[in-house]
């Protein structure tokens, strides 16, 4: 119940910030509508609504880095987690508070992303659940980036580096753009060592109902979220000691 | 039993002594001014008592549970305003007190129940659909002090309650915080010297991490041979030896 309590405080801040909601809905579907007319007038392989949606639903995960790391760092900029630390919560309450709540808007992120790629031509089929359910590794290591940030970096500081720094790096180091491959070389490499790509390319799998070929993009993926979440908690626990 | 008993208190900072050997003792249903000029280590005593730093040394006991080894034991029985409006701003004011409740242990019905009489007699009941970030600061301020009510704690910390408020909030607040008096014990960190006078049972003056004196106001005043408070308080302060 004492969780219960803070979790919902923190979902209510995120969905009640109508810049979160612009950064969390719109702008993923308008990029899905801008890439899909684009596609139609010049027709290329990369941004068919196959290949492109599941893109589009990597990269708006990751603005949920930003607003969880945003809300953390302005709770630790206020007196409001001060106020909270006095109160019966545990350690364990706030770290869960602050990663569960976002999750179910991953959730509800990728199903309107999904949705309106149907609405432009995706076939479909049971993959897109899938494709949902398997976005949720993604989403955790987002929401864990976000933790992560938030218990280090100042809410400023969480604009530039969440804000402007994740996204572009989630942006040009996932394949969603352009063919990593014909870069090649030592960014091809980089990409191939980041999770973003690996993402990419599981979702794409998933949604075209290639379960083999999810392999081993969910090692990468899960293994980077688990590591994340670790380094996150023993962040948040730090900086929790520290006020 | 006494509501707070610090015993040789104290917490060090590398090399800086932000309170040093503190033995302050609060009687129960005592409203306690915690006075000093900036670094006098007021803030530091608050965050030890109510859990937010470990001291380096000594302990304290509120109504007889040690901050050292009964923590969450004291948090139950605690309460903080803090100096900063501490409210989360995208909720109503409602939200922000079913909050509180909720993690204090509150069931739903309980935290609407309590939401509802804090409403009451803090008189949000207007503004309580109201976002808290949309509120003026003096509706801010009583809010939090609200929040800090709804676990109905024996021991409330007020920190620089009234900070930065004009006039007329200031003296409402004053009202709310003498109304508290008697049904819990209440700590008051301010700088406000005519609000220490006006609501305090005690004083307690610290300069440099010590105590420095404790005392009614009348018997401040006494003591530094004046009858104004303020003055008094400086006197003392200047020639209190840390």
């Amino acid at each position: 119940m004492k969780g219960l309590a803070f979790s919902k405080r923190n979902d209510l801040e995120v969905l009640r910030d109508p810049l979160n909601l612009f950064f969390g809905v719109g702008f993923p579907i308008v990029l899905l509508l801008l890439l899909t007319a684009i596609q139609a007038n010049i027709p290329a392989a990369m941004f068919e609504i196959g290949r492109l949606a599941p893109g589009i639903a990597v990269f708006g995960l990751s603005f949920m880095t930003l607003f969880s790391a945003t809300l953390i760092a302005k709770d630790r900029g206020s007196s409001f987690l001060q106020r909270l630390y006095t109160t019966p919560l545990t350690a364990g309450d706030f770290i869960l508070g602050y990663l569960l709540p976002i999750l179910p808007i991953c959730i509800a992120q990728s199903v309107i992303c999904y949705g309106a790629a149907v609405l432009l031509g995706l076939e479909v089929t049971v993959h897109l659940v899938a494709a949902v359910l398997f976005a949720l590794p993604v989403a955790l290591l987002f929401v864990s980036l976000g933790l992560l940030c938030g218990s280090i970096f100042t809410d400023k500081q969480v604009g530039g580096i969440c804000g402007a720094l994740l996204t572009n790096l989630t942006a040009w180091l996932s394949g969603i753009w352009f063919d990593l491959g014909l870069v090649g070389g030592a960014f091809q490499k980089i990409a191939n060592l980041l999770p973003f790509v690996h993402a990419v390319e599981m979702e794409r799998a998933v949604l075209q109902g290639d379960y083999a070929g999810v392999f081993p993009h969910i090692w990468w993926v899960t293994g980077y979220a688990a590591a994340v979440t670790a380094i996150a908690v023993f962040a948040f626990l730090r900086q929790m000691k520290r006020q | 039993m006494d509501a707070i008993k610090t015993i040789d208190l104290t917490k060090k900072y590398k090399n800086v002594t932000a309170v040093d050997g503190l033995d302050l003792t609060v009687r129960q249903g005592e409203l306690l001014s915690l006075l000093g000029v900036n670094g006098a280590g007021k803030t530091t005593t608050i965050k030890m008592l109510t859990g937010l730093t470990r001291p380096t040394s000594g302990d304290a006991f509120l109504n007889g549970k040690s901050i050292l080894t009964e923590a969450a034991a004291v948090k139950t029985m605690i309460a903080v305003s803090p100096q900063e409006t501490a409210v989360a701003p995208n909720l109503t004011v409602r939200e922000n007190l079913e909050l509180m409740a909720g993690v204090h242990g509150f069931s739903k019905a309980e935290a609407r129940d309590k939401a509802a009489e804090l409403s009451g007699r803090f008189s949000l009941g207007e503004i309580a659909d109201k976002r808290a970030g949309k509120l003026s600061g003096g509706w801010q301020r009583r809010l939090s002090i609200a929040m800090a009510l709804i676990s109905d704690p024996q021991i409330l910390f007020l920190d620089e309650p009234t900070l930065g408020l004009d006039v007329l909030a200031r003296s409402e607040l004053w009202d709310m915080i003498r109304a508290l008096k008697g049904s819990m014990t209440v700590i008051l960190t301010t700088h406000y010297m005519e609000e220490a006078e006006a609501l305090s049972d005690r004083v307690a003056i610290l300069k440099s991490g010590r105590l420095l004196l404790t005392g009614t106001p009348a018997e401040i005043k006494a003591q530094a041979g004046t009858d104004k408070f303020d003055e008094a308080f400086v006197r003392i302060v200047k020639e209190g030896q840390p």
